[in-house]
């Protein structure tokens, strides 16, 4: 039995991750673990960077094409996937899906939460998309809180 | 209690409705219920228990049980969680056994219709076998006992899962809306014959290769009766809520999670301020994360099993929020005056027996269950198909084969009453079960083609882990079928 059949939480053994070359140019973290029948984000990638041979594989990315562009962030049903871009000066780029209100503006100040919904930092939001009625909030925040921050709370 | 403001759910300012509670003068909207008018008005018990007078709520909130029913206009146990809120009507909850009605029936004969096909149930799997039978060239009845088609989806605010062909990535919402259109447009044509507000209430003797079937059809809360004759039939009436034992189950605030959904997606009202959500498969996850986006607060989820049942991206969604989920706990019991304000949750051994001292209190006023369905299969015992209890199906369910067809000739089954899976997988044997009593009855538009496609189409959805259960079901059901022919 895996740790987060029980919990519902992933830790990061339980994901492959992209190396810091790929981080600094952006990609998707696509945190589906599961066997499930499902892939709109092979269709919704642009540069063919997601693969997944049967609709029961989980979807692979290849980090190299990935350009971190975020198209697959709000047609996954599972809500399942980030995108990670660490930037200068010790800062990371994250955009998390978000289906709550208030929706933050750009600027705002905004609680970064875990994938236990704990406390991580107070973040900035730098940008703020809507699709369909999904938004993806990229926010701001320490490139060693990068991995962990999976939520905001406005 | 109304939802103001709805991350993905737009809830237009509607006409306000007046109606009369037990004498007092209340206020609803167009469209609500009146099961949801009475709850947004605060009103939490419905009825009370026969034997000990304990004060009950409603339960399923989809016209399977019969927690809420009251007298309306002086008709006794109307089914007021799909009973639509009319203005000036006289709502009063019975005392005990309901009086006979003094209210004057309508005195009209009945009326006979004819058609091909009569779907029962307008939920997914109706809803596409009744589109796909119309486009093969047959005449379709479709009957349901809500205002409206949809079903359940009308409710399922979150994104589907599987393929293009699916619709994945599409909230079951916009799905319910995408068939709805559909619909409407083959009833334009006159291909589809819809009754709404209408229930199929019996299988009756008729003439050899016909089926007869008694349905009622509310008007205002009276009834007109229809004797439907159809050449084939598809079964599409959908599941209940399981209820779990436990004491103070029956309390005002323990609903099942069907009818949290309903009250909240569909009429805008929230079913409480807390909630402990009880089991972790993809319907207690899904509600529990609903409810937070209905700005309700989920204490936490109880699973009685050892691991979480539903999608772990369904629950990384609610664990991400802050939500706890307690695998291998249960709920004791739930304590109240009235209605609920707590239960008591405990942790189980690896015999799923409660461990003592390990109990812990929970403040919340809503116990949400979502312990599983059973398939809905009254009419289709009655029509005297062989049926079978397969514990992966849910329950008892009909024998069928591949084509959706039961063990007597032209009834046909589809969606979770022909067992329980998702909506995806009920909408593919829709399909199946609309085209094939179609080629079946003489019509054919390409029909051979498109069953095989769907028929693919449904095997590669069931084709993962999470298809085990649906997948042994079904074994089971076709191994039955070998043997009884």
């Amino acid at each position: 039995m895996k740790e987060y059949e029980k919990t519902g939480v992933l830790s990061l053994k339980d994901l492959r991750l992209p190396n810091e070359k790929q981080l600094e140019k952006g990609v998707a973290i696509i945190e589906c673990v599961q066997h499930i029948p499902c892939n709109p984000c092979v269709d919704a990638c642009p540069f063919d960077a997601i693969s997944m041979k049967d609709i029961n594989d989980l979807p692979v990315v290849d980090f190299d094409k990935c350009v971190g562009c975020g198209q697959c962030i709000s047609v996954c049903p599972g809500l399942a996937i980030f995108v990670v871009k660490h930037i200068m000066d010790g800062k990371a780029l994250i955009s998390i899906p978000y289906e709550f209100l208030p929706v933050p503006s750009v600027n705002d100040k905004v609680e970064a939460l875990d994938r236990e919904g704990r406390f991580v930092d107070t973040v900035v939001v730098k940008k703020v998309v809507k699709k369909g009625k999904t938004w993806v909030v990229t926010v701001l925040a320490n490139v060693e809180d990068a991995m962990n921050i999976r939520n905001i709370r406005v | 209690m109304r939802i103001q403001n709805h991350p993905i759910i737009d809830f237009k300012q509607k006409k306000k409705i007046t109606f009369y509670f037990n004498r007092r003068k209340l206020e609803g909207f167009e469209g609500d219920s009146i099961a949801s008018a009475l709850y947004a008005n605060g009103v939490k018990v419905f009825t009370k228990s026969l034997r000990y007078d304990n004060p009950r709520g409603f339960f399923c909130g989809i016209g399977k049980c019969a927690s809420c029913l009251m007298r309306v206009n002086g008709i006794p146990n109307v089914r007021t969680c799909i009973a639509p809120l009319k203005e000036n009507i006289k709502v009063e909850t019975q005392e005990k056994l309901p009086a006979l009605s003094s209210a004057e029936f309508n005195k009209q004969h009945k009326k006979t219709l004819t058609v091909d096909l009569l779907v029962v149930g307008a939920g997914p799997a109706g809803m596409c076998s009744s589109i796909e039978a119309a486009r093969q060239g047959a005449s379709v009845l479709l009957v349901d006992e809500n205002m409206d088609v949809g079903g359940q989806l009308i409710k399922q605010t979150h994104k589907f899962f599987g393929s293009k062909q699916e619709r994945a990535g599409t909230r079951g919402i916009e799905i319910a809306e995408e068939l709805k259109k559909e619909i409407k447009k083959l009833q334009e044509q006159k291909k589809i014959n819809l009754m709404v507000n209408s229930t199929v209430i019996g299988y009756y003797e008729g003439e050899k290769g016909k089926h007869r079937f008694g349905v009622v059809k509310r008007k205002g809360y009276s009834s007109i009766f229809y004797e439907v004759v159809c050449r084939a039939v598809v079964f599409s009436c959908g599941a209940m809520e399981n209820m779990l034992l436990f004491p103070g189950n029956d309390l005002p605030g323990v609903y099942g999670a069907g009818a949290v959904q309903t009250l909240m997606n569909v009429y805008g009202v929230k079913p409480g301020n807390r909630v402990l959500m009880v089991g972790a498969g993809n319907v207690g996850l899904i509600v529990s994360y609903q409810l937070l986006q209905a700005g309700v607060q989920v204490d936490r989820v109880v699973e009685a099993a050892p691991v979480i049942g539903g999608y772990h991206v369904h629950a990384a969604k609610l664990r991400r929020c802050g939500v706890p989920i307690y695998t291998s706990y249960s709920v004791k019991e739930v304590y109240g005056r009235n209605c609920v304000e707590g239960a008591v949750v405990v942790k189980l051994d690896e015999n799923w027996n409660p461990i003592e001292g390990t109990e812990e209190k929970i403040k919340c006023d809503t116990v949400c269950l979502a312990v599983g369905l059973t398939p809905s299969t009254r009419l289709l015992s009655q029509a005297g198909v062989e049926m079978e209890f397969i514990p992966e199906a849910g329950g008892y369910v009909a024998l069928h084969n591949r084509f959706m067809e039961t063990t007597v000739d032209n009834i046909y089954v589809a969606g979770d009453s022909s067992g329980i899976e998702e909506a995806s997988t009920a909408m593919i044997e829709g399909k199946i079960a609309g085209v094939a009593a179609s080629l079946k009855l003489g019509y054919n538009q390409n029909a051979k083609k498109l069953l095989k496609q769907y028929l693919e189409e449904l095997d590669r959805l069931r084709s993962g882990p999470f298809g085990e259960k649906p997948r042994i079901a079904k074994e089971k059901i076709t191994k039955f079928l070998e043997k009884k022919t």
